[in-house]
């Protein structure tokens, strides 16, 4: 008690009388920071053809490598992409995933589904390494997706069922920020409208977008002022467009040349500022302390964690996770018991038919030979009868021709009509 | 010298034109010989047909936001859509296919057209699209079976022609050709309507782009077997210009469209288009989009084609079809009333049959008999 009352004092503030020199520790943060490299992880959704790969191609100001999806899958795949990149002797580990095959099937109840399971798969690893006996989070390739960008079809009106569903889905996992895709096709009085009725559609369904975070003061105006400006309106290229005697990143239409970098043609400036000059950090903090912890939590309470016990103490994450251990270690030592009795006994089973079936059949054999046996003796008896048969028959035949020539040498005077009855 | 020259009444491309043409050749030939004067029945199926006027229904496909109404709009100079209510996303998570009609009555040049436009509001929007063109295939088979009913009953002073002449699908310009539902549902309606695919918002692609995707949803129509309209073969004695044309038109399918509801100033002329901050986009521009060959080939040449190839091919499938099944139906059911008159039926009836049966009975008894008579008398002569 003396203790934490030692602790509860009320601080003091001092007064330094010279220059310490801990002002240098987000100094020497940072260069540890930037010795290990940093992490980002962009997850695209949208429709095939919308220009995710374009996009981030521009965005980067490189050339990944992504091959023309078909509008044929059967489902929703996720593929990421892991590249290294550095910029002035920062690396950045950036991982890229897009959405294969999102709303080109007839059926799209279920297109949200592998998006979800991808989100939960990489908290899942990340709270799996967490719970290690032996863990190592300081060289953990962290996969948690950061920021998730949706791409919007600029169909002119609102929303697409499919966006306000997905969306709805996703928004207690991970950071969504929506743009409209393809914005060149939008002239400006429509793209007003299609925003408010965008953010309209979303507040009343309540969707939770990501807010720029305006606490900070030094990021505060600039990130409330681009709060009002969203969903961007982005295009993206990266092909060159001659606009004067330069040469800049647009797409060249019969009608003129929209630059990828003009803010009055598009917000794509804006979208590079927010996403990866300003707020990048914030991202990360945010998808850590917000979105993963109730993942975490979620996840824990599912298995059973509690804080606090029935009985107001507090259990340690170690005793629970040890109880449950055990408790599922008899529960697979029974199943393997089931498992082992069911199979024994199918075995019995199967020997009892196959001893039966023996059986019967050696009961047939001896009823087939049976008969066969008897079938010999008639057939041998019917022999019999027709060989008596015959010798009776050829008896007859000499006794009458011994008959004949005797009657033939004794009277030669015999009525001729006698034969002849005989005859017939 | 005489000889009549044969006049073909089916031109098809302007056609007035060529006809007040063919006719002062024939005045000229037959000015002292014997004029008959049947060279004039163009003539008077010309003012007939512009007395009686014409009439036209158009169907409109496609998801929500691709400029339909827009184009129907920009086609016929018009506003047919006013007061037209739009749900928002969430309504449309579960929302059905609704048919709905709008029938104007338009006039040019004392031509009168009454044009029905078939609108198909909740296509492909919702979550769920399964068999979302089911309403649709079944609108147009009520629309056949109407039109049969009719023409096969006793009073048919007043049909009226519901029938879709034409139905133009309007594809996504977002993607890199056609989806399982555009397949679906072009292979469902591919034998019932005259189907004429078009790439919406085409302002969004650029001249490679759009080549590239024609291509493609070309290839993927072959490779699926969808039967789209096909323009009419031109005739041999046309022109070389024209037949150009026709060969330029028909390499540009499907048209890549944009539409426009608002006049905006371009290059000192108030045009229909669409103004972005680089650069105007003016929909009858034939080197900004397809608009003017679709209207063209919609309008001004192909209609009346469009509706031929419906009665002449997609209605007589459906009639011969229908009638095989009513009379397989019959054949079972001997006791049903035909409802409507056709020709007597292939199968005989029972009673005819029977009567068939007897006489060959009878046949074989006296058949019988004869060979018994034969034997007796071959018996009575040995």
């Amino acid at each position: 008690k003396k203790f934490t009352d030692m602790i509860n004092e009320d601080k003091r503030t001092l007064e330094l009388s010279g220059h310490v020199g801990f002002d240098s520790l987000p100094d020497q943060l940072v260069s540890k920071a930037s010795a290990q490299g940093f992490c980002f992880n962009i997850l695209c959704v949208g429709e095939t053809g919308i220009g995710k790969s374009t996009l981030m191609n521009t965005l980067f100001n490189t050339t990944f490598e992504n091959e023309e999806a078909s509008h044929y899958e059967q489902k929703v795949e996720l593929r990421p992409h892991t590249y290294e990149l550095q910029e002035s002797n920062v690396n950045l580990k950036l991982t890229v995933v897009h959405t294969v095959g999102f709303g080109d099937q007839i059926n799209k109840e279920q297109s949200y589904k592998p998006i979800l399971e991808y989100i939960d798969a990489q908290f899942e690893k990340f709270l799996e390494e967490e719970l290690k006996i032996k863990r190592s989070l300081f060289n953990y390739h962290d996969t948690r997706i950061h920021i998730c960008l949706y791409f919007i079809a600029p169909n002119g009106h609102s929303l697409k069922s499919l966006d306000l569903v997905t969306m709805k889905k996703l928004d207690s996992k991970v950071n969504i920020i929506p743009v409209i895709a393809k914005a060149d096709t939008v002239s400006r009085n429509e793209l007003e409208k299609l925003k408010i009725k965008v953010m309209s559609e979303l507040v009343s369904n309540g969707v939770q977008i990501y807010q720029f975070p305006t606490e900070d003061e030094a990021v505060a105006e600039i990130n409330s002022s681009m709060n009002t400006l969203l969903p961007f309106a982005v295009v993206g290229s990266v092909d060159d467009v001659k606009v004067g005697n330069k040469m800049v990143k647009g797409r060249l239409y019969p009608w003129g040349s929209v630059e990828v970098e003009n803010e009055k043609h598009c917000d794509f400036v804006k979208l590079r500022e927010m996403l990866l000059r300003v707020n990048m950090e914030d991202l990360r903090e945010q998808t850590h302390a917000r979105h993963y912890e109730l993942y975490r939590r979620c996840k824990l309470e599912e298995m059973g964690f509690k804080d606090t016990g029935t009985d107001s103490q507090s259990f340690s994450l170690q005793q629970t996770y040890e109880a449950k251990r055990k408790e599922f270690l008899v529960e697979l030592q029974r199943k393997e018991e089931e498992m082992r009795q069911m199979f024994v006994n199918k075995v019995k089973e199967t020997e009892a038919e196959l001893k039966e079936k023996e059986k019967e059949l050696h009961e047939r054999f001896e009823q087939l030979k049976r008969m066969h046996q008897e079938e010999k003796k008639n057939l041998e008896e019917k022999r019999r009868e027709l060989e008596e048969e015959m010798n009776a028959f050829n008896r007859r035949k000499v006794a009458a021709e011994t008959l004949m020539g005797q009657a033939l040498q004794g009277c030669s005077q015999q009525p001729f009509k006698k034969d002849k009855d005989k005859k017939k | 010298d005489g000889q009549i020259i044969a006049y073909k009444t089916e031109h098809k491309y302007g056609m007035q034109h060529k006809h007040t043409e063919h006719l002062c050749l024939l005045f000229f030939v037959f000015q002292e010989k014997q004029y008959v004067g049947f060279a004039t029945l163009p003539n008077q199926v010309h003012r007939k047909s512009v007395k009686k006027g014409f009439d036209f229904t158009l169907m409109v496909a496609g998801e929500s936001g691709m400029g339909k109404s827009t184009l129907v709009n920009s086609l016929f100079l018009t506003d047919l859509y006013k007061d037209r209510k739009l749900l928002n996303a969430e309504e449309r998570i579960n929302q059905t296919v609704e048919i709905i009609k709008h029938t104007v009555d338009i006039e040019e040049k004392g031509v009168k057209l009454k044009l029905t436009i078939v609108d198909t509001p909740g296509f492909g929007d919702a979550v769920n699209n399964n068999e979302c063109w089911k309403p649709i295939t079944d609108y147009i088979d009520q629309q056949f079976e109407q039109y049969f009913r009719d023409e096969s009953g006793l009073n048919r002073k007043n049909i009226q022609d519901n029938r879709v002449h034409c139905c133009l699908y309007f594809i996504p310009p977002f993607g890199h050709g056609l989806r399982p539902v555009d397949v679906e549902f072009m292979k469902a309606l591919h034998e019932k309507v005259n189907i004429i695919p078009l790439i919406a918002k085409a302002d969004c692609l650029t001249p490679n782009e759009i080549k590239k995707l024609k291509d493609r949803i070309r290839e993927e129509i072959d490779k699926f077997g969808i039967k789209v309209y096909q323009f009419p073969e031109c005739d041999s004695d046309e022109d070389e210009e024209f037949k150009q044309l026709d060969k330029e038109l028909k390499e540009c399918t499907p048209f890549a469209v944009i539409g426009s509801n608002t006049v905006v100033e371009a290059r000192g002329q108030r045009v229909r288009g669409r103004l972005y901050p680089w650069g105007i986009v003016e929909v009858e521009n034939q080197s900004h989009c397809d608009f003017v060959k679709l209207r063209n080939m919609l309008i001004r040449s192909h209609m009346h084609d469009l509706k031929d190839v419906t009665c002449d091919v997609h209605y007589e499938n459906y009639r011969a079809q229908c009638i095989q099944e009513m009379t397989s139906k019959l054949a079972q059911d001997n006791r049903m009333e035909s409802p409507i008159p056709i020709l007597p039926l292939s199968t005989p009836d029972v009673d005819t049959e029977k009567l068939i049966k007897m006489k060959d009975e009878e046949l074989k008894r006296m058949q019988e008999m004869l060979n018994k008579m034969q034997q007796q008398m071959h018996d009575k002569e040995q």
